[in-house]
């Protein structure tokens, strides 16, 4: 029997029990569209990691103070970074971008007639902007000049110029940072919300302001817990991190054994998200895997009904000519086109379902191309393998007993 | 006139079952069919006759025994083999019809050529085919009818229609009008006969008298044996009639 003679075949089998075959496709329908779904949803997980890999600046190694300054009475000396470091460490490690350091706090904000409760504070410096890949919208940035005086400037982040003074221009007007009156230099860019970070909401001002005015400095204040260094590239990482290794202890005049601080590479944070992503898709995989095998069961069993409701039916085929290969592939063919049909089905819901989430859920999702051809084949795999063994059965039906068949 | 045998049997056994459970359903048949003969076999219930017709359709093999149909000894044949007999060389008539209740009559005319690939004819010429069939039973006009809007005669029309469509060597029927009105029985009966008239070689089995009437020759069973043969009809009724009672 040629293929597409077996395919009719097939089609009329089908077509003979519209609902239970199409109750029997939901199965291989809610697996593949699960398939699709998960992928969508992990790569949409990965692609936000991506973003905020971009937006944290690429390449941003984190130096940590391990130790704290020691107390007035220990001689003064420090084992801290502090903010006067900042320049030496720029203008003495190649392949940098920039270098800043950040200390926040939080205050109420009056400003243009409004006021904001408990906005955060961002005392850094120059190089902040080079670091997180940021941009000022209107006006300048923080400067050394601004860090050297801790002079009174604030620059806002985009919400937070929005809501105090709408739409006309804050540069050159006044704000005030708890008791402390600003001038508003700056304008930064809209970048939203990166992990936790709402960049938009938050004010930048010199660190050393932040040391003064607002940070209780009982052992003199200006030690920097975190320094961000921003390398230029993935390949000078590593020869960053030793000409910082060497600078940093030749500054706090420590050495190897007790350096007085640490550093961690973004890497080390995007891998710990990486694997816990990865996790995450393995898991949906496998969900999706049961599904699909849950699916396929599904068509084996009705399969089998079939084959015993047909009992006649396949003896009179044979008694007319039929092959037991003939009978094989007439109902592994209703197998697999269940499973296809359902595939197709899934498919379309999957891309649906991902795009719905996307839109309308609070789920980002990326459509995995490869998942739909990986998702049609998984299902053409599934009507063969759950197809195979109701269709062995029917082929081995004598033909005598077959046709006595009530 | 060898040429002329189309079947051809000898020492035909069939044993159901082994060991102290076995039933002899036959015990040494030997017989042979002309071409263009019209045979009636006839015999009380559970003297073999479903089953000899069983074997002689190639629908299941002797336990012993020769059986060459057409100048080809098919009692060896594998089930693909089989199967390809049965495609080409015979058209079967069941007692309960057996059309496939989802197809129309011509759908059900031309299942078996479903199975006859290597035709090399174009779907277009199997529906002539199909239709020139249904044609000779009488049902061109109901060609598109499905078998639930059709009586038990024109059911049973349909296959004879079906049975004619690979132009077989030869007819099996067992018992064609067991399930139809002594009107319709008769119709199918002048259709068979009317198709032997026309050079057909038909077996029939059937357990009643007047249609056994209209073939030429009764194999009589008995018990897995042929007990008496080349005889028409009407010279065995004491035979039908003592196993009747
Ligand atoms: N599949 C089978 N298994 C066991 N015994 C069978 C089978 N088919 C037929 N028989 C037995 O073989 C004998 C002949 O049966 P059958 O050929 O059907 O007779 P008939 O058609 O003349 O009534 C009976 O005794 C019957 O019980
Ligand atoms: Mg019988």
């Amino acid at each position: 029997m040629s293929f597409w003679k077996t395919l009719k075949v097939a089609w009329e089998g089908l077509m003979m029990n519209k609902v239970r075959s199409f109750l029997t496709t939901l199965g291989v329908i809610i697996g593949v569209a699960a398939v699709i779904m998960m992928l969508a949803i992990s790569a949409g997980a990965e692609a936000d990691i991506a973003d905020q890999i971009n937006a944290l600046g690429a390449n941003l190694i984190m130096v940590m103070s391990s130790m704290q300054r020691m107390g007035p009475g220990m001689g003064g000396s420090s084992a801290s970074l502090t903010y006067s470091d900042l320049p030496v460490i720029r203008d003495n490690i190649k392949g940098i971008n920039g270098v800043s350091a950040e200390q926040n706090t939080s205050q109420d904000v009056k400003g243009g007639g409004t006021t904001l409760s408990d906005i955060a504070i961002v005392g850094t410096t120059s190089g902040f902007v080079d670091v997180h890949g940021y941009e000022v919208a209107q006006g300048r940035f923080v400067t050394d000049q601004d860090n050297d005086r801790a002079n009174k400037v604030a620059v806002l982040g985009y919400d937070v110029a929005q809501e105090l003074f709408g739409d006309t221009n804050p540069v050159g007007q006044s704000v005030t940072l708890g008791t402390v009156k600003c001038t508003i230099v700056g304008v930064m860019e809209e970048k939203g919300v990166v992990g936790t970070t709402d960049y938009d909401n938050r004010i930048y001002v010199p660190i050393t302001l932040v040391f003064k005015k607002f940070v209780n400095s009982r052992f003199g204040g200006t030690n920097l817990r975190v320094v961000y260094v921003s390398a230029e590239s993935k390949e000078v990482m590593d020869d960053v991190m030793s000409q910082l290794n060497t600078l940093l202890m030749q500054i706090l005049d420590t050495d190897a054994s007790a350096p007085g601080f640490t550093m961690t590479t973004q890497d080390s944070i995007i891998d710990m998200r990486a694997s816990t992503t990865e996790t995450f898709r393995n898991l949906l995989s496998w969900v999706a895997a049961v599904s699909l095998v849950v699916g396929g069961i599904g068509i084996m069993n009705i399969m089998l009904v079939s084959v015993t409701e047909r009992t006649r039916e396949i003896g009179l085929r044979q008694a007319l000519g039929a092959r037991p290969r003939d009978v094989q592939l007439q109902f592994l063919m209703e197998a697999v086109v269940l499973s296809l049909l359902g595939g197709l089905v899934g498919i379309i819901a999957g891309v649906g379902g991902s795009w719905l989430f996307n839109e309308f859920g609070s789920m980002r999702t990326v459509l995995v191309t490869t998942s739909i051809p990986l998702s049609f084949g998984a299902a053409a795999a599934v009507g063969i393998f759950f197809g195979y063994y109701p269709a062995t059965q029917a082929a081995k039906l004598d033909p005598i007993v077959a046709l006595r068949h009530e | 006139m060898m040429n002329d045998t189309l079947i051809e049997v000898h020492g035909l056994t069939k044993v159901y079952g082994k060991g102290t459970i076995a039933v002899e359903a036959l015990r040494g048949i030997d017989a042979a069919v002309q071409k263009g003969e019209f045979v009636a076999i006839m015999g009380p219930s559970g003297s073999g006759k479903s089953t000899l017709m069983n074997i002689l359709g190639c629908l299941d093999r002797p336990t012993d025994g020769s059986y060459i149909l057409d100048g080809e000894d098919v009692s060896r044949l594998s089930k693909n083999e089989l199967a390809r007999v049965r495609n080409r060389k015979i058209g079967f008539i069941f007692q309960s019809y057996n059309l496939l209740p989802r197809l129309d009559a011509i759908k059900n005319v031309m299942l078996p050529l479903l199975y006859n690939g290597e035709n090399g004819k174009s779907e277009a010429e199997h529906r002539q085919q199909a239709t020139a069939a249904l044609e000779l039973v009488g049902l061109g006009e109901r060609m598109h009818h499905k078998p639930n809007e059709l009586s038990g005669g024109q059911q049973q029309r349909v296959a004879i229609a079906r049975a004619l469509i690979n132009d077989p060597a030869i007819i099996l029927a067992d018992e064609p009008t067991g399930n139809l009105d002594t009107r319709s029985a008769e119709d199918i009966m002048q259709i068979l006969h009317q198709l032997h008239t026309n050079g057909a070689t038909i077996v029939m089995v059937t357990h009643e008298l007047d249609i056994a009437e209209h073939a030429e020759r009764v194999i009589y069973l008995r018990d897995g044996e042929i007990i008496s043969d080349k005889e028409h009809a009407s010279r065995i009724a004491h035979l039908h009639n003592g196993d009747k009672r």
